[in-house]
């Protein structure tokens, strides 16, 4: 048998950083990543917000298992595993709603929103033996929150999500810290769509900002005739408008921090928010500045960051704030969901402005992401050379200094593939 | 290929009633340039301060200001999409995707003065090389302008009937 060849060839006395193809196009990375990956990681499940009230659930697939999101009548929130212990059944299924009790249609058996097995018809039927103590829906291994954004784990032995998260944490602090109570929440209207692509390539593609200008031209064009520069800063050696940075953040969790020239509702006015803008933007960033100081106040309103919680969680924090994750269902597509989030106390006014802003670039009728959708799709199907053209190039910025890889750069990239790479690896 | 040379859909005066067969006429009209992509003729069936929506699909009541929504274009809006899509560099349409579109069920809702509403369901048929085709299923609903010159668009929305878009990928073209 011939030695397979590597996932990444890594090499940074040389400057040489390769990604096999193989690992975007094959049944066998996917069916591996199944279990090494999504197995092992914490995977965002949902919003403390998108359950308010005891009864609330919301059902939905969590890298590909189907899983129940639920406040109990308890009040605590809960995920389950959403399969009838019985015959195995989804007990729930509608997408959102409030209930007492889960029903399987298929033999009656019901379950509490607490996970417990609530009623079995006719359950003097089963021998002695039977235990409907321990019938009670599953729930993953693990399931914790970092600042109401709720995760599950599959591996039981996995560090605690606040360790997982590590420096990461931070990127979601800035995010938050647009609350003045410290608390956002998801807004209604869901944005659902597939690509046929490998989900991999969307990781990339949400802090990759060296294709922005190509890829993006029309909405940079969009930017410039609603009066923004967006000309890049060339004599600066950047090929955007503003300096970004690529920060490692380590476990495989990466994020952008860019200089912010877009606009931002909370807070940087731009033309297309109108005039009458001007003076409710610049009260938003007087409480920031109140409440955080100068410097936190501008790290919130003056940059933009797009972080990636390895493996699939994005959350964009730029022209608005969108939550986006996205499972695949075959090395070549995958199912993309995607939220905006926002202060819960913002006002009417403010709230219209960040779902306005959201679609200038963001979703499937946003002026960018169609684009990116496309351009994953261009290398999905190029792809299909890859025994023949087996490598991708991933080597720019390599050499520089942590601290110097820009946005542009492909440095982050590296850092999740690195950790992709280890948890395939490991056997 | 047909061609559609004159706004003809109604040449009645303002104070003759709108016709349901005007009405499909100006739809009929409405999806042959869309799907022609004549879009610059198609922004003249717009009034001043037409808006073009598309909700989300869980959330077909909601209102821009306070839900997610996938278009939620004012005038100015409508032009820059429209000169998105002309312009090569819109990757998601270019080569622009090919449309039929198929517009039923016509009905004039109310009529209030000047302003019609009308209903009416469709289905949009878009296919992409290589070998792909999506097939956007959904209803209508329109607030027509009765003007001297002819019936104008205020209000555009399209609800899509699946429970997700999916399959469609995304909305990069005028639906």
């Amino acid at each position: 048998m011939t030695e397979r060849r590597p996932y990444i060839v890594d090499d940074p006395a040389r400057g040489v950083f390769r990604l096999n193809r193989e690992v975007l196009v094959s049944d066998e990375v996917f069916r591996l990543e199944s279990e090494r990956v999504f197995g092992r990681s914490w995977i965002y499940v949902g919003h403390a917000s998108e359950v308010p009230n005891p009864g609330d659930f919301r059902a939905r697939i969590v890298a590909g298992r189907p899983v129940i999101f639920c406040r109990s009548d308890a009040g605590d929130i809960r995920c389950f595993l959403n399969t009838c212990r019985h015959r195995g059944a989804t007990v729930c299924r509608e997408a959102s709603g409030n209930a007492r009790r889960f029903h399987c249609l298929y033999h009656g058996w019901a379950y509490g929103n607490d996970g417990h097995l609530a009623v079995v018809p006719g359950e003097n039927a089963y021998p002695e033996s039977f235990a409907r103590g321990e019938l009670g829906l599953r729930a993953p291994a693990r399931f914790e929150c970092y600042r109401d954004f709720w995760f599950m784990c599959l591996d039981e032995t996995a560090p605690a999500l606040i360790d997982y998260l590590g420096e990461a944490a931070f990127y979601i602090d800035l995010v938050v810290d647009q609350s003045p109570s410290g608390r956002m929440q998801v807004i209604q209207g869901t944005q659902e769509y597939d690509v046929r692509a490998n989900w991999k390539l969307m990781v990339e593609n949400s802090v990759d900002d060296y294709h922005l200008p190509s890829t993006h031209a029309t909405w940079l064009t969009y930017m410039a005739n609603s009066g923004v520069d967006v000309r890049p800063k060339l004599d600066q050696g950047l090929v955007l408008p503003a300096r970004g940075g690529a920060i490692d953040l380590g476990n495989g969790h990466f994020s952008t921090d860019n200089v912010n020239y877009r606009g931002r509702p909370v807070a940087s006015w731009i033309p297309l928010y109108g005039e009458l803008a001007k003076a409710e933007i610049a009260d938003i960033k007087s409480e920031l500045v109140a409440r955080l100081g100068e410097e936190r106040a501008a790290r919130v309103a003056g940059t933009n960051r797009n972080l990636v919680i390895f493996p699939n969680l994005v959350i964009n924090d730029g022209s608005s704030v969108t939550i986006r994750t996205f499972y695949p269902t075959a090395p070549d597509r995958m199912q993309v969901t995607a939220w905006a989030l926002g202060p819960v106390e913002e006002s009417a006014s403010a709230r219209a402005r960040r779902l306005d802003s959201f679609l200038t670039f963001y979703g499937p009728g946003g002026f960018a992401t169609p684009d990116d959708v496309e351009a994953l799709e261009m290398v999905q199907q190029g792809l299909s050379n890859w025994t023949d053209d087996p490598w991708s190039e991933m080597s720019r910025g390599m050499g520089k200094p942590a601290n110097e890889q820009l946005n542009s750069d492909e440095h982050h990239l590296r850092t999740f593939w690195r950790r992709w790479n280890t948890l395939m690896e490991a056997s | 290929m047909s061609t559609v040379s004159t706004r003809t859909a109604a040449p009645h005066a303002m104070d003759s009633a709108i016709t349901r067969e005007d009405v499909e006429s100006f739809l009929y009209l409405e999806a042959e340039l869309l799907d022609e992509w004549r879009l610059d003729e198609w922004q003249r069936l717009l009034t001043d301060d037409a808006i073009y929506r598309v909700p989300s699909n869980d959330c077909l009541d909601g209102s821009p200001e306070d839900s997610l929504f996938i278009i939620a274009d004012d005038r100015e809006r409508i032009r820059q999409r429209v000169l998105r899509v002309q312009n090569a560099s819109c990757h998601a349409e270019w080569p622009h995707s090919r449309t039929q579109r198929t517009i039923t069920n016509v009905r004039i809702a109310k009529v209030d003065g000047p302003l019609i509403h009308v209903a009416a369901n469709f289905v949009c048929h878009r296919f992409r090389r290589p070998r792909r085709s999506y097939q956007y299923v959904g209803s209508l609903r329109y607030v027509l302008v009765h003007t001297p010159s002819g019936l104008l668009i205020r209000e555009r929305h399209v609800r899509l009937a699946s429970h997700e878009l999916g399959e469609l990928g995304s909305v990069s073209f005028i639906l």
